[in-house]
């Protein structure tokens, strides 16, 4: 409990901090789903060749190794036990973000697996239905009303905004089972993650091949499916929303991507 | 590492499922929110008869290639991914690209149909929008949570079409032209050069 209590107090001063840093610059949002706007790019297509070539090297044959030598059910179980422990920052993040509900549902879910499903290894709160739990800070920030910024592509991490690059930031320090600079032993939650991506890379790797190595401009690629992707998330089931969505290419197809309102998925 | 964006929703392994699908042949019905989502089950039962026909990989993609021709608007993909420089082109460039766009798409998402094995699509919502009809989906893919895939569908061809699809809010048909856009550029704007290399990528 005191825990969690410690970890209000960071988060109500990191976050005051976060929404300084990440007021400024435009709200691409309201813009449309696949408007870019990314004045670093020079910066970012440095470190997208510097984390290829760390993909390359390293993650990607560590990743085809892990998924080739663990069998199926334990990756899946890993990636579940890593997701269980994630599970106490995202209830703070749904608290923050006035959702009670979820909340509760994030809880009662960690709780759950957390008891019958062995330390997290296995899902039985699926089973019981109860939903899952998707967020974190950058959804906490957008919530508030903080501009997505500029697009960021970070060091070891990939495609980001200035807004959610400072939920990373935060949301190391508001899982209370996550990440203990000073005591590595303890950083049990940021060990897991590393290791459900690696998970991830693996079962997707044809997928994510495709995309940095099959394509003839992979950061670009990457960066439209990020921030469409990461923008569809945000927005939820909202109707309205997606009602601005889909513009018509009959009209004419010739038009150039800045002013085609195919532009503008989610605005209006 | 950069495969943040595949962890919490693996949408982009539908990318698979995804232009394949966008084709779909109709018979001369009114084209209704039912209509719409009738044809995405269609198209559905389509890409998994090819599936199970157990065939070589590539008489598989010459079979995904007659369902993107038959069920999807080609023509209008193919001058929407193209750009700008559709403007441009003369009539015969344009043909030749959309043929060439045609076999790179059905390579491209072709070659990914085992990720489509077992999969299984659910109607959400159909419902009327500027350009066409949109349908919402469910996709379940074997060991994965569930993901929201939509379609595009119209009549404006002339016959009911599938012109895009959106998969977890990636509009593939931007992807495309985006990836297009940057072959175009690489080439120094050569169209003619684009169309040669395209007949052979994906």
């Amino acid at each position: 409990m005191s825990k969690f209590s410690t970890s209000f107090v960071r988060v109500s001063l990191v976050s005051l901090i976060a929404i300084l840093a990440a007021c400024t610059g435009p709200a691409p949002e309201s813009d449309g789903g696949s408007r870019v706007h990314d004045p670093y790019e020079n910066t970012n297509r440095s470190i997208h060749n510097f984390n290829r070539g760390v993909d390359k090297a390293l993650f990607r044959p560590a990743a085809k190794g892990y998924v080739t030598v663990v069998p199926r059910p334990m990756v899946n179980s890993f990636n579940m036990f890593a997701e269980n422990l994630s599970l106490p920052g995202q209830a703070v993040d749904y608290l923050l973000q006035g959702k009670p509900k979820e909340m509760g549902t994030t809880l009662f879910r960690f709780v759950v697996n957390s008891t019958v499903g062995f330390a997290g290894l296995a899902d039985p709160a699926s089973d019981f239905e109860i939903p899952r739990a998707d967020t974190d800070f950058g959804e906490t920030l957008h919530v508030w009303g903080v501009a997505e910024g500029p697009y960021l592509e970070l060091p070891l991490y990939g495609p980001s905004t200035a807004r959610d690059a400072v939920g990373v930031v935060v949301n190391l320090f508001t899982n209370p089972v996550d990440f203990a600079p000073t005591r590595p032993i303890n950083n049990l939650g940021l060990y897991a993650e590393v290791v459900r991506r690696l998970g991830d890379r693996g079962l997707y790797s044809d997928t994510v091949d495709s995309i940095l190595y099959g394509s003839s401009d992979s950061y670009a690629q990457l960066r439209l499916i990020y921030l469409q992707n990461r923008r569809f998330e945000l927005a939820g089931d909202d109707e309205d929303a997606y009602l601005g969505l889909y513009t018509d290419p009959y009209a004419d197809p010739g038009s150039t991507a800045v002013t085609d309102p195919y532009e503008d998925p989610y605005a209006e | 590492m950069p495969s943040k964006l595949f962890s919490r929703r693996s949408f982009v392994s539908t990318v698979c499922v995804g232009l394949t699908a966008l084709a779909l042949p109709l018979p001369a019905l009114a084209l209704t929110e039912a209509r719409a989502a009738s044809l995405v089950n269609e198209v559905v039962n389509e890409i998994n008869r090819v599936i199970a026909s157990g065939k070589s990989e590539s008489a598989m993609i010459r079979d995904f290639e007659k369902l993107f021709v038959r069920y999807g608007d080609v023509p209008i993909m193919a001058r929407y991914a193209l750009g700008p420089d559709a403007r441009t082109a003369s009539p015969a460039q344009l043909r030749s690209f959309t043929q060439a766009f045609q076999g790179y798409i059905s390579r491209k998402y072709g070659k990914r149909f085992r990720e489509f094995i077992g999969g299984e699509v659910t109607v959400k919502t159909a419902r009327k929008i500027k350009a066409g009809y949109e349908v919402k989906t469910s996709v379940k893919l074997q060991g994965q949570a569930p993901f929201d895939v939509t379609f595009l569908v119209s009549d404006k061809s002339g016959k009911d079409k599938f012109f895009n699809m959106f998969i977890e809010g990636v509009n593939l048909l931007l992807t495309e032209r985006t990836e297009i856009g940057s072959m175009l550029d690489r080439r120094k704007g050569d169209l003619n050069a684009l169309i040669r290399d395209l007949a052979s990528a994906g």
